[in-house]
């Protein structure tokens, strides 16, 4: 029995895919952020343009990054280098759940044919001090997705709420293009003049990050680096909000946020190295969240976080 | 008379939450109709994951008029008191009436509501419902600030009468209500107008949805079983599973598939628990075998392929799963061949159980000193108890219960059997747990008695040696559990032991573990702790020793476990407010456990129980019943006089001073009821000692009905107060009657 959805042949076609789906809806196609991070939630475009009145309508690709998950590229699904495929529309719109639907059918699931189901999922990110409430989203029993309407981020209520739509790309890939190992996915044209899976682009890097992170990586500069981080964040956001050089009033969000992915993902990595014990994990997850509150609270009195000059004054 | 038709559609509603929801909107609804003065015939409640519907027939078509009467100020009363009336009564002057009361001519108004059309009051009603519905956890989405469990799209409110249908409406927040529904997202043609109930559900059908869970559910389990059955099969019945299942579809298809060979050996709870918490499938199983075999899944569609797509998807997840399940049984398995089960609990020693209780390890190790001790009590061999306690928690270290928490203990005994350990001791990994909840079954091998005791008795003494008890509503380490567990595994059992000795030994070890080496005095408190086998309790066991010790060690072991006694009083009082609520459930009062409460060794629960069972039945009889008020009779003079007097009347009264057949009619029943409740008391025959208390009834009766006892003749008098005495002491001696309430 053939689907009636035309099939993309690799990964990269179903990130084009999405690309022109989403841009055919509306969405600023960002790029990723050139920071090392956790999942797509931590890019700026989602953590603080979540926050303030301002619309907001972007999609991007976000290279993802979970130390403890690496696997040396052995394991058929498992990876410490992934992508995620992230959508963030605020105000959420009334049809986001079709929009969804549509670009399903735009990577090639045919919806006649499978079994399409949203299932309960709250989602909570203690680091983040946000939470919303959505679900996974299931194709004949597998998660494809993530889809969450956000209550709450950096302890400020949402206002408008965002929709946020995040796709795990390497599974859902290897689920449309019928793959059982994610090496040997298909990454361009199977029939390009030279065509590269998966594997030939990542498996040396899995292997190479998976010793380093579980082994190598330096404890005692990571701890130092994780408090500098810190240190630096609270710094940025410390300083006067009146620029003295250009006489404008500039605070500091973005950099100071910047910091406090540079402290999630050291923390990560800590995590993977295994230096860090049960009591002082909920610790350490506790001052990266003090970061991103204080950096949520620093983006609300920006203009793009929807501060107006004649309410200060007011 | 009109029907009303509500639906409130959403994006998908969690399973889990459709139930309620859908009694919820009923009784919201129909009691807001209600108070507004709205009756109705009948009501009905459904819910599927997009909508929430409520049905009500026979509703009034206006609530009816109302007229109150109130009684205003007197005719001579200040006329700001008369216009202050009408503002409020919303009355004129001319409207009043006037009337002759007692202190004279008062004002009365008659206050007409006009009754108001239904459809004015569902709205109101409906709006209120919304805006206030308890949903667990709610949320607002896109621009605004209704809240609801996902975002509302549409709101159908149509009220229904023999003429017609009429749409109620109703704006809320921009929400218009209407009557156009939607079918099923996928296999549904688009929306469509309904007139009734009955068309929207037929006209749901049409368009793939099954409006009631029930009938989902129904159809689930009905076809499930008939495609297993077909081969030979049967479906693990789970009824949590079924509901769940239901509430994830508004058009079930049940498809079976294979599991694939290479997992068909794992053990059949993995492969339940696997299948049930990432798919939720059902598991079918060869009933020849045992094993599990194949599975049910349930789609939300229909497929032109007849779900073959869909399957095909199902199976790949699951073997997915399941590769990753058998690789952590295989890691697991091999762990305890090689190097057995120790090897596996290891670990243990670096996971904390608790910051002031320390690790898991050391727990272990309690526990297992303990159920050695417990174990020549209930039977069990002492070394194989030490062995299971020392293994039955090596499992929560194994990659298989990390990943299903929920496999603790199933996991030991498959992990104990494969390191070549005995049956008792797998089977007490098993079950050391048990019981968990008030109807869990109690284990009754010895060895697992023994483990699941000490287990219990180790939490609990441990909280309680850190002050961590447990206060109103807050039980954060289920210690109230632990304490009724430990009950019906003494009371089930039918094990005699004393619960003093333990909780105080076993106080003692958190003692030790807590005191501070340099103090020197652990070698002390380890002395102690032996004598507490010999002497039964802490203070006992402190006075044998007491003699060597210096005074500074005394002062040292006053530091560190003096407040022990006080501790296991209040552990111990603690079991005995969790028995009163046990006991309650059995019909047995809570006097009655008072009175026997009072009676020395309450620290045997086995005993006490026997005790407070037997007094309850003996209650239950009109001869208990009634000997309890002679003795209560008895008991009462007996203390005026014994006030009075200043003496206590126990001396024994003697035959030839009676003078009445009552009276000695009653010496002969006190012989009789004493030769059979003394060897009965001893033999613990609590039945056979009440009942030959009670037999004293027609003797105790015709005694006071016959006798005075405050007779004027002194020798006379107290013979018959030492009498009573003695009445006294016999029911005393089965138990505390005094607190038996009348």
């Amino acid at each position: 029995m053939s689907e009636t959805v035309d099939k993309p042949r690799s990964f990269q076609e179903i990130i084009l895919r999405l690309q022109a789906y989403w841009a055919g809806k509306g969405c600023a196609v960002l790029q990723p952020y050139d920071m090392e991070v956790g999942a797509g939630t931590f890019h700026p475009a989602t953590t603080l343009r979540s926050l303030g009145s301002n619309s907001w309508a972007a999609a991007y690709v976000q290279p993802s990054r979970r130390p403890t998950d690496g696997r040396y590229g052995e394991n058929p699904n498992r990876l410490q280098h992934y992508y995620q495929y992230q959508v963030l529309i605020k105000p959420s719109p009334p049809d986001l759940q079709d929009l969804y639907l549509g670009s399903l059918k735009a990577i090639g699931i045919d919806t006649e044919l499978h079994d399409i189901r949203f299932v309960e999922d709250d989602w909570e990110s203690p680091t983040l001090g946000a939470w919303g409430l959505g679900w996974e989203v299931w194709c004949d029993g597998m998660e494809v997705s993530q889809f969450t309407y956000f209550q709450q981020v950096g302890g400020h209520d949402c206002h408008p709420v965002s929709g946020e739509l995040t796709y795990g790309l390497e599974r859902l890939a290897m689920y449309v293009l019928g793959v059982d190992h994610v090496m040997d996915m298909p990454y361009n044209d199977p029939q390009a003049p030279i065509a590269l899976s998966y594997g030939d682009v990542f498996k040396q890097t899995e292997e190479e990050y998976s010793r380093h992170n579980f082994d190598v990586a330096n404890t005692e500069k990571l701890l130092s680096d994780f408090v500098n981080a810190e240190k630096e964040c609270h710094a940025i956001l410390s300083v006067e909000h009146m620029d003295p050089k250009t006489g404008k009033r500039i605070i500091m969000a973005h950099p100071a946020y910047d910091q406090c992915i540079k402290a999630s993902h050291i923390f990560n990595l800590l995590d993977a190295r295994g230096v860090i014990s049960v009591t002082e994990r909920q610790a350490y997850i506790g001052r990266v969240r003090a970061l991103a509150k204080a950096c949520a609270d620093a983006f609300v009195l920006t203009e793009a976080g929807g501060w107006k000059a004649e309410t200060e004054s007011a | 008379m009109a029907d009303l038709l509500i639906e409130l559609f959403s994006e998908e509603i969690p399973a889990r939450m459709q139930k309620r929801a859908a009694e919820d909107l009923k009784s919201l609804v129909t009691n807001g109709l209600v108070d507004a003065g709205l009756t109705y015939a009948s009501a009905g409640a459904f819910a599927t994951p997009r909508r929430l519907a409520l049905s009500i027939e026979g509703l009034l078509d206006a609530s009816p008029t109302t007229v109150e009467e109130r009684k205003g100020p007197r005719v001579d009363a200040p006329e700001k008191a008369l216009e202050g009336f009408l503002r409020g009564a919303g009355v004129t002057k001319d409207e009043l009436e006037i009337r002759d009361e007692k202190k004279g001519q008062v004002y009365f108004a008659k206050i007409t509501k006009p009754g108001r059309p239904a459809a004015e009051i569902v709205a109101e009603v409906l709006e209120a419902t919304v805006r206030n519905f308890p949903w667990p956890k709610s949320m607002r989405w896109g621009a605004g600030s209704l809240k609801w469990v996902r975002p509302l799209h549409s709101i159908v409110c149509l009220m229904t009468r023999e003429d017609g249908a009429e749409v109620v409406p109703l704006d809320i927040d921009g929400i218009t209500s209407g009557n156009t529904v939607w079918g099923h997202r996928f296999m549904s043609s688009g929306s469509f107008k309904v007139t009734s109930f009955d068309d929207y559900a037929t006209k749901l059908k049409q368009n793939f949805v099954v409006l009631d869970g029930a009938e989902r559910a129904d159809h689930i389990w009905h076809d499930a079983t008939n495609q297993a059955f077909a081969q030979g099969l049967e479906v693990v019945e789970d009824k949590g599973l079924l509901a769940e299942v239901a509430g994830l579809v508004e058009w079930p298809v049940v498809l079976m598939g294979e599991i694939g060979a290479d997992f068909l050996d794992l053990p059949p709870e993995v492969l339940q628990t696997s299948m049930k918490e990432h798919q939720k499938f059902f598991s079918v199983r060869n009933p020849k075998t045992g094993r599990i075999e194949k599975f049910v899944t349930v789609a939300n569609r229909e497929t032109k392929d007849n779900g073959a797509t869909i399957l095909a998807g199902n199976q790949k997840v699951l073997s997915a799963r399941l590769s990753d399940a058998k690789f952590f049984w295989e890691n697991d398995v091999r762990t305890v061949e090689r190097d057995g089960m120790e090897a596996m609990s290891a670990p243990l020693a670096n996971v904390t159980f608790h910051n002031k209780l320390g690790s898991e390890a050391a727990r272990i190790a309690r526990i297992a000193t303990l159920a050695e001790e417990i174990a020549p009590i209930v039977g069990a061999d002492p070394a194989e108890a030490a062995t299971a306690a020392k293994v039955a928690k090596a499992d929560l270290s194994s990659e298989m219960v990390y990943e299903f928490p929920e496999l603790q203990g199933i996991m030991g005994r498959y992990y104990s059997q494969k390191a070549g350990l005995p049956d008792v001791v797998a089977d007490a990994c098993r079950d050391h747990y048990s019981p968990l909840g008030p109807s869990d079954e109690v284990p009754s091998e010895p060895v697992s008695v023994a483990v699941a005791m000490a287990d219990k008795l180790d939490k609990l003494t441990g909280f309680w040696a850190i002050d961590e008890k447990p206060t109103g509503s807050k039980d954060p380490f289920a210690l109230r559990r632990a304490a009724l567990g430990v009950i019906r595994l003494l009371i089930t059992n039918d094990v005699r032991l004393h619960l003093d000795r333990f909780i105080d030994s076993q106080l003692l070890l958190h003692k030790i573990a807590e005191a501070d080496e340099n103090d020197g005095v652990i070698d002390t408190l380890k002395e102690i702790l032996d004598e507490i086998a010999e002497h039964g309790v802490f203070g006992a066991a402190f006075d044998a020793i007491s003699d060597k010790l210096s005074d500074a060690q005394k002062d040292a072991v006053n530091q560190a476990a003096g407040n022990v006694p006080d501790t296991s009083e209040d552990l111990l009082s603690f079991f005995h407010d969790r028995l009163k609520v046990f006991l309650k459930d059995e019909g047995i009062r809570h006097d009655v456990i008072d009175a026997c409460l009072a009676m020395e060794g309450n620290d045997d629960i086995t005993l006490l129980v026997k005790r407070a069972r037997a007094l309850q039945a003996m209650l239950d009889t009109e001869d208990g019943t009634n000997l309890i008020q002679g003795f209560k009779r008895a008991n009462n003079i007996l203390s005026q006089a014994e006030e009075k007097d200043g003496v206590e009347y126990s001396f024994g009264p003697d035959l030839k001073f009676a003078e009445v057949a009552e009276e000695k009619a009653l010496f002969a029943a006190l012989d009789a009821a004493e030769e059979a409740i003394k060897p009965a008391m001893k033999a613990e025959d609590f039945t056979a000692a009440m009942s030959a208390m009670a037999a004293m009834r027609p003797e105790v009766d015709a005694f006071f009905e016959a006798v005075q006892v405050n007779a004027d003749n002194d020798i006379v008098r107290r013979n018959r107060l030492n009498l009573l005495g003695r009445i006294r002491d016999i029911c005393l001696s089965v138990a505390d009657l005094t607190r038996i309430e009348s």
